[in-house]
Parts: structure tokens; sequence; C-alpha cells
């Protein structure tokens, strides 16, 4: 087992290597720059020369990366230039990852807690009304564009209703600061209605994250539980009097649950992309939106630093699915 | 067996909690909410608010605006600090604010100003002459990596620095006494005293500055690194800076009870970053903030359908099409540029695609900058003496590629695709084949432009303050622009008639020189095409009083009071 990780941990070093020079060519290779981001309509031939030189843009390419390279080692990323210029681009990510953890986790738990439960059943009843009914919220839920499920959520329950409020991460009110997990925080300091405040501004960003995550776990819980269902190990167990109970719960569920802990670590890794237009839609600080801000303001050091901790993250993921695959089934360790 | 162990994580886990809570504590000195809490009885029947809250489209850079350049920062950076010169409000003139007046001397080369007296910064310290000196001193002498990037208006308007090959236009400030400050200039400028309006020349405390190292701008990796200060701003106005919550992208201000003049009569002044342009009005819309800057044109009857105010701010800026005649060598016959300006329909382009308000422009600056020349008339639309001017030239049938910005909306262009797809139609009119080009505004939109890669292209400019060379000066002052002036035989000379009009002391004559810079611009040079003046909003959720739009976008919120109904 712990060879199987400490390979696994050698092979996500040259990823992540291989990966830091790829973005870092094709970053300046994009059209457009940090220096039209900057001046913009302010322009002139002049201005835009004495900024290039002094952020050293004008340099080769190697040697801007070999120095790129050095400074990362020592852990210093570079400092902002469009997200919140001048901050240290790694302090961005720092302050901004726990938003994106919390609006993930919710958004998950969501998915699983609909889409397990839900997949099981419409394949149980297979054919009925709730059967055709799920599949067609699943269908919804994949096709929908986010923005306009966001808008729509948005306007229906914060504008019109005024239930939940509309973007961000909680309203402008007194709040300790401990990790950075607002819920948590709130929890933490006893400050319950920071950790509530918090908490509602999760909820539409949440459940308009979850449809991809839900849709699809629902789609593979059925089709797994329906060919679970026809393996004759079930029959067996059928025939040999077992209680529903105990064929449901040991036998169906946990073997069709292997492909569904594969996709849900697939669906936590991919949340990333997903998290782009959801928290850029509700405003939601995370490091969603900061790529989205600083792609658009070419922000290359908060580029850098968000595409590779997000490549990391979802290396790391998948490690821990590997894992965990291999606890329940453990003919994947002696592969 | 597998209970226990099920029963061992659960204890595990709740005493990690139970731990982590032992260690966090909360910072509240009371167990009230401050920020968002309401006091004292408006009138009207609603309570008055004691919160006024900002959507802003952007996270500010830095508090030191010294080294800021974009609107969001001085947005917030104009509540907490004050120039020696204000902005009158609703205008783009001067006013006094900091120094009660201001005397040039003869040859305008040395300005002498009174200052107010009675005024402290937010950290105690007196506002005196010997401020205004440490602050210009400290302007003027700046590292290289500053010079270059961070202290972007400064190179921008006083051009050189300490030390710099290029000579700045600021030789030295003297205290005659705690009330009197003189800046002498190495030469005039009709921008000086009016350019000490801008943010950027803001004066900050002394003190603050030197104990924060305010200068110690680093480079750092592709991007700049600011000192300490950067984030603690000192300054004369009505408000301070409380906290900025980076993580949930708020900036809190609040009341200076010390301010010299009238009070800021709302206490606490919100600025809640909200990038998304529909969010922002969703967030109006469900009362959560009391106004965001910007609304799309299409949306200013249905915000004031819904009760809320659109402020129109008066049209300071400029919409032109932009003409490479290098790129394009047919561009270089004048009247093949006529040709293309008589086809361009623009009254019906103001009257459908751009916000009430606009106005056909006759010329590269907006009617309120003194030097504006009143006798100029719009070019006529005549789509047929067009077409014969084009055949005259010998460029019928000729090709024009003309580019325009995708996913972006600018003050004086609301939708560039609209006002694009406008003028195209009226090009391809008089038998000119267009060629589209779109790029994303910074996805190689600007670097287009100036890189001089399209024949011709939409773009403008909003004015900084109140002055003929912050325009035509900006768009034509050195034959190295844009608009590829130095390819033309008459690049040199306007950039030398620009030169001279801006080194005349007295005011009149200035103008006069301006108006006939501007009527040569117009009749024997058009190196661009002048399009239209937009005029931008900003728009207020009900119960919001007291805001007077700025044409420089330079509203002060301290008037401001909000009531709840």
């Amino acid at each position: 087992m712990l060879r199987f990780i400490v390979r696994r941990l050698v092979q996500m070093v040259g990823v992540v290597f291989v990966l830091s020079l790829l973005l870092f060519i094709w970053l300046r290779m994009l059209p457009g720059g940090t220096v039209s981001a900057i001046l913009g309509d302010r322009a002139t031939p002049e201005s835009r020369a004495r900024l290039e030189k002094a952020l050293g843009l004008d340099q080769p390419i190697w040697v801007q990366y070999w120095a790129y390279l050095k400074r990362a080692l020592t852990g210093n990323f570079g400092a902002s230039t469009g997200v919140l210029p001048g901050r240290d681009a790694f302090d961005i990510f720092l302050t901004r990852f726990p938003g994106t953890i919390e609006l993930s986790f919710f958004a998950i738990l969501i998915a699983v807690i609909l889409g397990i439960p839900m997949g099981y059943l419409a394949a149980r009843r297979r054919a009925s009304f709730f059967d055709n009914a799920s599949v067609i919220v699943s269908l919804i839920g994949v096709a929908v564009p986010v923005f306009f499920l966001a808008f729509l959520l948005k306007y229906i329950f914060a504008v019109q209703l005024g239930w939940l409020p509309v973007s961000g991460r909680q309203s402008n009110i007194d709040a300790t600061r401990v990790t950075g997990f607002f819920v948590l925080d709130g929890i933490l300091t006893r400050e319950w209605d920071a950790a509530w405040d918090a908490f509602k501004h999760l909820i539409l960003p949440a459940f308009t994250l979850a449809t991809i995550p839900f849709a699809v776990i629902f789609r593979i819980t059925r089709a797994s539980v329906l060919e679970v269902l026809d393996e004759d190990f079930v029959r067996t167990a059928e025939s040999k009097g077992l209680t529903n109970r105990i064929i449901r719960g040991r036998h169906v569920l946990r073997n069709a649950l292997l492909p569904v802990v594969t996709t849900i670590g697939l669906q936590v890794g991919g949340l990333l992309a997903g998290a782009i237009l959801t928290e850029s839609v509700f405003s939601f600080g995370g490091i969603g939106e900061a790529l989205a801000l600083a792609f658009e303001h070419r922000d290359y050091s908060v580029l850098q630093v968000l595409i590779m901790a997000s490549a990391a993250t979802f290396v790391i993921v998948n490690l821990l699915v590997d894992i965990t695959y291999a606890v329940i089934d453990p003919r994947v360790r002696t592969r | 067996m597998k209970l226990t162990r099920r029963a061992a994580t659960v204890v595990l886990a709740g005493s990690v909690m139970v731990g982590m809570a032992g260690c966090a504590k909360s910072d509240r000195t009371t167990d009230s909410n401050t920020a968002s809490g309401s006091s004292s009885a408006g009138s009207g029947g609603g309570t008055a608010s004691d919160t006024f809250t900002f959507g802003a489209a952007g996270a500010p850079e830095v508090f030191d605006p010294y080294y800021a350049s974009d609107g969001e920062t001085f947005r917030i950076t104009r509540q907490i600090f004050q120039g020696l010169l204000g902005i009158k409000p609703g205008t783009a003139d001067p006013q006094p604010e900091l120094a009660e007046s201001w005397e040039p001397s003869k040859d305008g080369l040395s300005w002498t100003f009174k200052l107010r007296q009675g005024v402290k910064f937010t950290d105690g310290e007196v506002f005196n002459a010997a401020a205004v000196c440490y602050n210009f001193e400290r302007m003027f002498d700046q590292n290289e990596v500053a010079q270059a990037g961070p202290a972007e208006y400064w190179a921008y308007t006083m051009l050189g620095f300490k030390g710099s090959e290029t000579e700045s236009l600021y030789k030295s400030c003297e205290a005659k006494d705690d009330s009197t400050a003189v800046i002498n200039l190495t030469r005039y400028t009709s921008d000086f005293p009016i350019l000490l309006t801008l943010e950027s020349f803001s004066m900050q405390s002394p003190k603050a500055l030197k104990d924060g190292d305010a200068n110690n701008v680093q480079k750092e990796g592709d991007g700049f690194k600011y000192p300490a200060y950067a984030m603690a701003p000192v300054g004369t106005g009505p408000y301070k800076l409380s906290k900025y919550d980076e993580a949930n992208k708020t900036i809190t201000l609040v009341r200076n009870d010390d301010f010299w003049g009238d009070k800021a009569k709302t206490a606490n002044l919100v600025f809640k970053v909200i990038p998304d342009e529909s969010t922002r009005r969703q967030e109006l819309e469900a009362g959560s903030i009391n106004a965001y800057d910007l609304p799309n044109p299409a949306d200013w009857k249905g915000l004031e359908e819904k009760g809320n105010q659109v402020l129109v701010r008066p049209a300071f800026n400029i919409l032109y099409m932009g003409l490479n005649p290098e790129k394009n060598d047919k561009l270089q016959d004048i009247r093949v540029r006529k040709a293309i300006y008589m086809a361009l329909n623009r009254d019906e382009l103001v009257q459908t695609q751009l916000p009430e308000g606009a106005k056909v422009a006759t010329q590269f600056m907006p009617d309120t900058v003194a030097g504006y020349n009143t006798a100029l008339q719009p070019m006529k639309y005549d789509p047929e003496a067009a077409k014969a001017l084009l055949k005259e030239a010998g460029a019928e049938g000729m090709t024009l590629q003309f580019a325009y910005p995708s996913e972006v909306s600018r003050p004086y262009m609301p939708d560039p695709q609209k006002i694009h797809d406008a003028l195209r139609a009226n090009l391809e009119a008089i038998g000119i084949k267009v060629d589209v080009v779109t790029k994303p505004w910074n996805g190689g939109y600007l670097d287009g432009v100036d890189n001089g890669l399209f024949d011709a292209w939409l773009l403008g400019w909003t004015g900084d303050y109140n002055s003929a060379n912050n325009f035509i000066g900006t768009f034509f002052g050195s034959d190295v622009n844009d608009f590829h002036t130095w390819k033309t035989d008459f690049g040199k000379t306007l950039s030398k008639e620009l030169d001279d009009a801006n080194g005349i002391v007295d005011e009149g004559e200035r103008t006069t020189a301006y108006e006939a810079v501007n009527k040569k611009i117009m009749e024997d040079y058009l190196p661009g095409l002048p399009i239209s003046h937009s005029p931008p909003a900003l728009v207020v959720g009900k119960g919001v009083e007291g805001l007077t739009a700025s044409p420089l976008t330079a509203e002060m919120f301290d008037t401001v009071t909000v009531t709840k109904s």
C-alpha cells in the first residue's frame, strides 16, 4: 500500500513540473497581456514599453521561466497584477481556497445525498413514474446552462422571495476569521449569526454547482444498481432466503457503489471547472472567480498559482479515490 | 467491533472540533452586528440607515492613490483623501479644497497655494505647507520600479522623476510659511494646476508615509509589491479606512469625526465587490446594495420603473474611429478619410445605439472643455458625395479592415458590436468592403490597436480633468501615437501646434489657439473620425438621496443619506 502511494506521489511531482512549463509558455502566448490589462485605453507606445521592461516581460521566455522556477521553489510565486494588485499570488490562493472547498463540499454533499438514493430507487422501480421523472430532472440538470440556472435561482429566492442572499460569501457583519471556512469559523467562535449567514450564502451556489455532479452520480448509480441486480450472486442471495435489507445493503449497494465512488472522485476534481462559472455569477470569492478574473486581467502570477494548485488538488483527489478504491476492493492493491 | 470503531471516529472528530473551538475566540467586542444595523429615525416615515453600500465592479488596487490608476480604487480613495484642488460637484471644473486659493507667477512657472488652516490628517498630524512639500518631493523621488509602472499618473502628467532621463515638469516646492506653499515648474503647461484634481495627487500624512516606508515599491515576479502603507492610508477626507475583508471582498470606511468640513451624513460606507453586472443589478433589486456604476443603458428604463434612480452624468468623453494610414495606404489620402466620415450616419447611430443624451461629435473633445470650437459643424452624412469622393481618390471598392472589441462595455461605447454593425453597414453602402475583426478587449484588441494591426477601429477616452491637452494632447501630442500620424505629412506639425498651444500662459490666447488647432484637425488633417459623446450613468436604489453624478465619475458619498422604507 505504501509503495503504491509513494509511486503515485512521484508521478504527481512529474506531472506538476511539466504542467508548470507548459502553462508558463501557454499564458505568454495568449493574445493580450498584463501590460494592456494594467494600462487599458490609456496605453501609449512609451508607457507600454516602460511597463514591459519594469515587469521583465521584454526578456526571452526561457529567462523568465528560469527566474520563475527559482522563485517558485522558494515559495515565492510573484505578486498579483489584476485580481488584487500587489498581493502575493499564493496568499490570494490561500485566502480564496477555503471558499471553494466550502462550496464544493456542500455541492458534492447535495449531489451525493440526492444522487445515490434517487439512483438506487429509480433502478429498483425501473420504468416507474419516479424513474422517468428523475431521469428527466437529471437531464435538465446537465442541459440548463449554469448562468441561466443561477440567474433564475437568484431571481426567485433572493430578489422576489428575499429568503436568501443574491451573492457573496457573507454579509458585511462583524465575523471573526479563524480558518477561512466561514461556516466553520462561525461555529468555532460561537458566532452563530455569522455561521448561519455564511450558510445561507452557500445554498444557491451549492445547488447550482451540484446540478451536474448530481445528474452524473444519479445516472451512474442507477445504471450500476440495475447491472448488479441482474448478477447471479443477487439471485443466489435471494434463493438463500436472505432478507431484502441484507441483499440490498450488503450485496447490491456495496457492489454497485464501486463505480459511483470513482465517479464522485472525478466529479470532485472536476468541480473547479464548474466553480469558475458558479462563483463568477454568484460573486462568490473562491478560486474559481479568481481564475476568471485573473484570466481577464492576464494576471500571470495568480493564474500560475491557481492552475498549478488546482492541478495538484485534482491529482491528490484522484490519489485519494484510488486509495479508497483499494480499501473497498482489495484486488486493486495487488495489481 | 464495528460500532466501537465508528464510535471512536465520532469521538475523535468531536474532540478535534472542541479543541479547535478552544483555540478559536470571537474577536467581537459587543455581540451586535456593527455595520449593518440601523439607527436614528429619519424623515419621511422611513428609518435612516447608517450604512451606504456600493456595488463595485472590481477590487481596489492599493489604497495609496499615488500608485493607483483605476476607477474602482479612486472611487474609494476619493472618500479618504483630498487634494489641493477639488472638483466642483457635477462638473469637471476645479474648486478649492485643501488649498483655498492659488496664484501663478507671470511666466506660469511658479504657483503659490494658500492652504486651508485647521486641517488634520486622520492620524492627528497637522496639514500645512511642509506636508504639501513632503508629498510633492515624495511623488517626485521614486525608485526605478515605481517610475516604470505604479507611478503611472505622475509619469503621464509630470513626465519625469528625480534623476530620470525625461525632465520632469516639477522642479521644487517651498514652504513659505505654514499656510503658503509654492510649487515651481521647469516649464509651463496648461494642465497645471488643474491636474492636481487627480486622485493621485492627494495629500497624505507625511508621518504615515515615512513610518510605512511608502515609496518602497519592489518588483515581485510578474507584478509589483507595495509597502505596508499602501494598505493603511491616512488622509484628510470625510471617511477613513476601517477594514478590508479580502476573503469576503468588502471594504468598510467609517466617518472621520474630526473632518474639517461638514461631517459625512452616513456613518459607514461599504464597498462590496461584485464583478458581474447582472448580479449587481439583482443585489440592488434585493436591496442589499444601494448603488452601482455603469448600468447597461438597455436597463435604465427597467431600473427606473422599479423605483430606482438612474443618475446620468454629463458626457465627458469621446468615441472615435481610429484610422491607420500605415497599415492601409489608401487612408493616407485625406479624401478617402473624408469619404469614410461622410458615409457614417451618426445621427441615426446616436439615436438608435447610444443612451439618451448622447451627442454627435464635431471634434475630439466635449463642448465643456476650453478650446472647443463652437463654429465646427458635424460632417454631413452624404453617401452619394462620399462615393464620388472615393472615386476621385481612386479608392472605389476599397477594402477596410475594421475592428471592435468583444465582451466589453466602455462609458463612451456601451455596446461596441452594435455600434460597429451600424457603422459597417454605412461603409458597405458606399461600396467599401469591410473586413470585420473582433478581439477581446484584453485578449488582443488593445494590443492590436497599439501595435497597428487594424486599418480602422473603435476606441475612446474619458477626460481626467477639464483641459484640451488631456484630450487632443493625449491623442496627437506626440506623432508616435495610435493614429500613426508620423506616417502622414502633418504629424509633426500637429504635435508642434499642440505643444505650442499648451505652452501659452494667457488663458484667452490659449483657448483661441486650441480652437484653431481643433479646426485644423477636423478640416485639414482628419487623423481619425470623432463619432460621439455618450453620457454614462450610475444607479441608486430607493431611499438614497444627496448623490451628485460627476462627469469625471468622481462622486463624493459624504452627502449621501439612505432611508430604509
